[in-house]
């Protein structure tokens, strides 16, 4: 992939009463990208990848990272709504369309819900080890019972990979935001815990052609919620990562990123 | 003063090496552990020095709850309430208490505490907690509106004793087509309601805004009266003097006959804190969003072992900060002195035994705080004029502010 520096341009949207962070770069067709419960660093090297071929856009959250957060948002389809109105907008001020998204697990389920209430409204939809579905068999790991360093580390099948991203013992400013991440993602997705129990019976109509990518070492995310996912979409493939965990994008960027623009660059 | 007698109620039978291993006494620690054999004697032990308190003159035992954990045996405090409404005379039963955002029907709780008020003869004062960290995630309430649920369930509580039902209750936590609970608590205006805390800003603020007495548990003497600066300026700010009847304290303190055998089990008071089985789990005591988010920084790195307990301190400090007092009644009565004269509380919580103290030295403990702590306690706090909530007529809370009364008696009125 060829490298050299990517400009990053940040904005603010303002919409239902949250100050939403825009973090943008590239050219081309636009993605969006949507971050994990833990937050995103900034620029990370997947994203720049994608931004070499498209126009990748990385909100946080409402009540992650830098966007305000909204007292009265509940649930995770509060959240898939703000980013439906976030792409309206962005429909009219930046002429943005036929716009493909990439979810990273917590942000998988989001962007599921999107594709739920949108049908035929994405061009392409990427499912990166998403929460959403509850497992049969395991269990969706449990953040309230794991120490920050402990849960991402877990999300980790390469520990040499947490340290290259976080540093091997990340300072506190980190793990305040972690925590402030982490109190947001109580106030959403408590109970039932990461997923939604009417998901599956919504996502049979979602007509937009869907990738799965899942690492066969993922601890946070059962591998037989991907196999779930892959059932209840009509149109979708599940690809497996051998050697990966459940942070792909940090843990292998490069192998992640060549999957999803294959499969977005394909007519 | 009111003068009232506590216990976590221990579960120390449990195989303490299976703890260490462990490394947490807490939520995950596997109930196995659990010996209903003698939780069965426990618990009726802990019955039997509950009489003895009665019977030496103690004004009020003091209730809690906690959950998933051997420190404290009382998985629901109005059980033991219900017990001591029928099986005692003339204690006050202080639940310190119900809490509130574990209860996913506050109705339900006002309707029991109800009940309780009337067996007791209008003998309960009614607490409220918050709960503590873990106890969110052993119920599985979401500790990141902790707060609200303690707010929203006081509030419904409150209007379902003191306003006729039916009536209809939309809030954002808590949603109740009907109101109209058949029984309603013998006490008016309703039973009174005393705040107990540790170290949330939040909750003293609260209680001072309400007018409630406000209980420090076994805070360091410097810390009380930081608390209770806090307290009487919001109490100013909201148009009453704050002072004695609204100021409570949890006093550890366990006497015996020698020094040595007084300082021996007064060690025990250590054993809830860790220091010999390890009870708190850092990162399930502080669930995000549960603590209070001027202490977040602290909070990250204790629950990443970055540094110790913000709640914590070791033994030999609380002795020194007469967190924890421990000796003969001779030489324990100044040392309340002290305390009484600092801090100037006229509620005032005894926790006398912890950990494995045997059933035969708790009940010494009790014989003599009550026989001679508490006699030469009631001097001192006369002398400094430390009237109790009841001595001194104090209101029930802002909102209500006349004393609490059986209907019936002395002019309260039963509801019409």
């Amino acid at each position: 992939m060829s490298t050299g520096t990517i400009e990053w341009v940040s904005e603010t949207v303002s919409l239902a009463g949250i100050d939403l962070h825009v973090a943008r770069a590239g050219s081309g067709a636009p993605v969006l990208v949507l971050h994990h419960e833990i937050g995103t660093p900034p620029g990370l090297p997947f994203y720049e990848a994608l931004a070499r071929k498209f126009t990748v856009l990385v909100p946080s959250h409402p009540g992650y990272d830098k966007s305000s957060r909204p007292e009265w948002l509940r649930n995770v389809r509060d959240v898939a709504v703000v980013y439906q109105w976030l792409l309206g907008e962005l429909a009219v001020t930046r002429n943005l369309a036929a716009v493909s998204i990439v979810g990273l697990g917590f942000g998988g389920w989001i962007a599921a819900e999107m594709a739920t209430m949108a049908p035929r409204s994405f061009r392409r939809l990427t499912l990166v080890g998403p929460m959403g579905i509850k497992p049969e068999r395991g269990e969706i790991a449990d953040l309230a019972l794991l120490s920050y360093i402990d849960y991402v580390r877990l999300g980790f099948a390469d520990q040499s990979a947490f340290d290259r991203v976080f540093g091997a013992d990340p300072p506190t400013s980190v793990l305040e935001q972690w925590d402030l991440n982490r109190e947001m993602t109580f106030r959403i997705a408590w109970k039932p815990y990461m997923y939604n129990p009417t998901l599956p019976h919504l996502l049979g109509g979602v007509a937009t052609p869907t990738l799965i990518v899942w690492g066969r070492g993922d601890r946070i995310v059962p591998l037989e919620c991907g196999e779930r996912f892959a059932k209840a979409l009509p149109s979708a493939r599940l690809e497996i990562v051998e050697g990966g965990g459940h942070f792909l994008d940090m843990e292998k960027p490069d192998e992640l990123a060549r999957l999803v623009v294959a499969f977005l660059n394909r007519d | 003063m009111h003068l009232m007698y506590f216990t976590e109620q221990p579960m120390s039978a449990y195989p303490e090496e299976a703890g260490r291993e462990f490394g947490a006494t807490a939520l995950m620690f596997s109930n196995r552990h659990f010996d209903p054999v003698a939780g069965s004697r426990l618990y009726n032990e802990y019955l039997e020095h509950y009489r003895l308190v009665e019977e030496v003159g103690f004004d009020g035992i003091m209730l809690n709850e906690h959950h998933n954990a051997p420190f404290c045996m009382q998985a629901k405090c109005n059980v033991f309430a219900s017990i001591l409404a029928a099986t005692t005379k003339r204690v006050k039963i202080v639940l310190l208490g119900n809490p509130l955002p574990l209860a996913d029907n506050p109705v339900r709780l006002a309707e029991e505490l109800a009940m309780i008020d009337m067996v007791s003869r209008g003998r309960l004062v009614s607490g409220f907690v918050r709960g503590g960290g873990q106890e969110q995630l052993a119920t599985g309430v979401n500790p990141a509106y902790n707060r609200e649920r303690f707010e929203e369930a006081h509030e419904l509580i409150v209007r379902t004793w003191t306003r006729p039902g039916p009536f209809r209750w939309e809030g954002t936590h808590y949603q109740h087509r009907v109101v109209n609970p058949w029984a309603v608590p013998l006490q008016k205006p309703h039973p009174r309601v005393w705040i107990p805390g540790v170290l949330s800003k939040e909750t003293i603020v609260w209680a001072a805004r309400k007018r409630y007495p406000y209980i420090a548990l076994s805070t360091a003497i410097e810390a009380t009266k930081k608390i209770w600066e806090q307290y009487d300026q919001v109490a100013a700010e909201t148009g009453y003097a704050g002072g004695p009847e609204y100021r409570g304290y949890l006093q550890r303190c366990h006497v015996a006959e020698t020094e040595e055998k007084a300082m021996e089990n007064a060690r025990q008071f250590m054993w809830m804190q860790g220091e010999f089985t390890g009870l708190a789990h850092p990162v399930w005591s502080t669930p995000s969003g549960y603590f209070s988010p001027s202490y977040r920084s602290a909070f990250v790195e204790y629950a990443v072992g970055r540094r110790s307990n913000p709640r914590g301190a070791a033994f030999d400090d609380q002795i020194r900060d007469q967190q924890i007092i421990a000796g003969t009644p001779k030489t324990v009565i100044p040392k309340f002195r002290r305390l009484l004269e600092e801090t100037r509380p006229s509620i005032l919580g005894i926790w006398g035994s912890d950990g494995f103290v045997s059933n035969a030295d708790t009940k010494t403990c009790i014989r003599l705080l009550g026989e001679e702590v508490l006699p030469a306690v009631r001097e001192i706090g006369k002398d400094l004029g430390l009237w109790s909530p009841f001595e001194a007529n104090a209101p029930v809370s802002l909102a209500f502010p006349e004393p609490a009364r059986p209907a019936g008696e002395n002019g309260a009125g039963g509801r019409s």
